[in-house]
């Protein structure tokens, strides 16, 4: 059975990790490889990278830092964040990304979903949207949940389904942050109307907030980012209680290699 | 050593990282010639199967490849490669494994493409050894080779079953991606180095 995935995301910011993270045992919480290689032993199923480096020049450590992370990690990952041509998305995935995820640049260029289906295959294209409800309507937000459309989620996603995303990853503005649980509502209500694999993202705050959006929303996967940084929630323990609600997971550890 | 089939069907990055990390020596095959000079034949592969299949042909190596009495591993597209045709742009391909590479039925209700972990039912295969009974590996597809119990050494159910891994002789096709599969995926790729 095809197991739900449990998906730590991370922030990089010229080559290293940001935001506060409290592994004790790692000797450099910086630091993208050791991280990513500590969220793969815990079970993580897969990892994604925002990278939010400002400038043009310094995203050349952003390619670094991704072989540097292919080299040693040896579960898929997803890295998002600037990346608005065929090119951009061609250097990260030569460099090992499995796929890549784009948001802002897709609105204003929707052949960009295009462009990037036809080049690499629908299953290297994730977009990402950010959207928070506005007078009763969920309205998609572009530059990180800064500046608001006229365009509606769900006509969005139905849209990049149909030029060839290959995933979406939906983000609940009203939701993230707040630790109150994910937007199972809308969740499931996108997730009814497409084909393709949709990630939930935005207000994860205790293990039965999981429970619910899979068992609720029906997801493929679940995005978070503090409750795993933290070590509020600790991989192996929710997988054993999503397990318990018979929601298919995969089981770690895997036996080490002789 | 292994060579792995340089024929620009996708980028090779993550696998040859992985077998870095088993301390597995490889290099690139380019032309007939070279093919001789390695133990074991990884044939990868991402993508369109009947893209796939004519920069295969591009390179001059369909022929030699199928005479080969050495192992061969043919990964998710390089795996279709080796059956006998796919729906993919209804595309005839080596024909090594007399199988069919076909689209998943959205009917079924699955959604398309397959992607994540995926349990796999395996035999009892030197490939497999090892691999825990019950182990995940990961999938990203689109198109699957049917179930056909003589050349089956692993199955998969998403919608339908499906093999997830398949054996003719000195042939063997994986669906999934061993160099993502995790610790599985590795003991994999291992066993495979040590078939002989």
């Amino acid at each position: 059975m095809l197991s739900k995935r449990i998906i730590p995301c991370l922030d990089v910011k010229d080559g290293r990790t940001v935001k506060g993270i409290n592994f004790v045992d790692l000797r450099d919480a910086g630091d993208p490889v050791e991280l990513a290689a500590q969220y793969a032993q815990q079970g993580a199923d897969e990892l994604v990278f925002l990278d939010i480096t400002a400038t043009h020049e310094k995203r050349k450590t952003t390619i670094e830092m991704v072989k540097s992370v292919a080299r040693q990690l040896n579960i898929p990952f997803t890295i998002g964040g600037g990346i608005s041509s065929v090119a951009d998305a061609e250097a990260l995935l030569s460099a090992g990304a499995d796929k890549v995820s784009i948001n802002s640049a897709a609105v204003r260029n929707p052949q960009l979903i295009e462009d990037l289906a036809e080049a690499f295959g629908v299953q290297f294209v994730v977009l990402a949207v950010d959207t928070r409800q506005i007078e009763g309507k969920n309205l998609v937000h572009l530059n990180g949940g800064r500046l608001v459309t006229a365009i509606e989620t769900e006509t969005w996603i139905k849209d990049a389904e149909t030029r060839g995303a290959g995933e979406i990853l939906l983000t609940s503005m009203d939701h993230d942050g707040t630790k109150q649980g994910f937007d199972c509502t809308l969740l499931r209500k996108i997730n009814d109307s497409i084909n393709i694999p949709i990630i939930a993202s935005g207000g994860a705050g205790k293990t039965a907030d999981f429970t619910d959006v899979f068992l609720n929303a029906n997801v493929d996967a679940a995005l978070a980012a503090s409750v795993f940084h933290y070590g509020e929630i600790l991989i192996p323990e929710l997988k054993k209680e999503l397990k318990a609600h018979n929601i298919p997971v995969r089981l770690q550890p895997d036996r080490i290699i002789q | 050593m292994i060579g792995i089939i340089n024929y620009g069907a996708g980028n090779i990055f993550s696998l040859t990282a992985a077998l870095d990390r088993l301390g597995l020596q490889f290099d690139m095959v380019n032309t007939e010639a070279e093919l001789e000079s390695y133990s074991h034949i990884i044939i990868p592969g991402v993508g369109h199967a009947g893209a796939a299949m004519q920069k295969l042909r591009a390179t001059g190596l369909v022929e030699p490849i199928c005479r080969l009495t050495k192992p061969v591993l043919g990964i998710c597209v390089g795996m279709q490669l080796l059956t006998a045709h796919s729906e993919e742009g209804d595309s005839d391909l080596l024909n090594i494994i007399p199988l069919r590479t076909r689209l998943f039925d959205k009917e079924l209700g699955i959604k398309i493409p397959h992607m994540g972990w995926n349990t796999v039912q395996h035999q009892n295969n030197l490939l497999f050894q090892g691999v825990d009974e019950f182990a995940q590996f990961y999938f990203v597809h689109s198109y699957f080779i049917e179930y056909k119990p003589i050349f089956d050494i692993a199955s998969v159910t998403y919608g339908n079953r499906f093999s997830a891994a398949i054996n003719r002789d000195n042939f063997y096709g994986v669906q999934f991606h061993p160099e993502k599969s995790g610790a599985a995926g590795e003991q994999l790729l291992k066993n495979f180095s040590n078939i002989t």
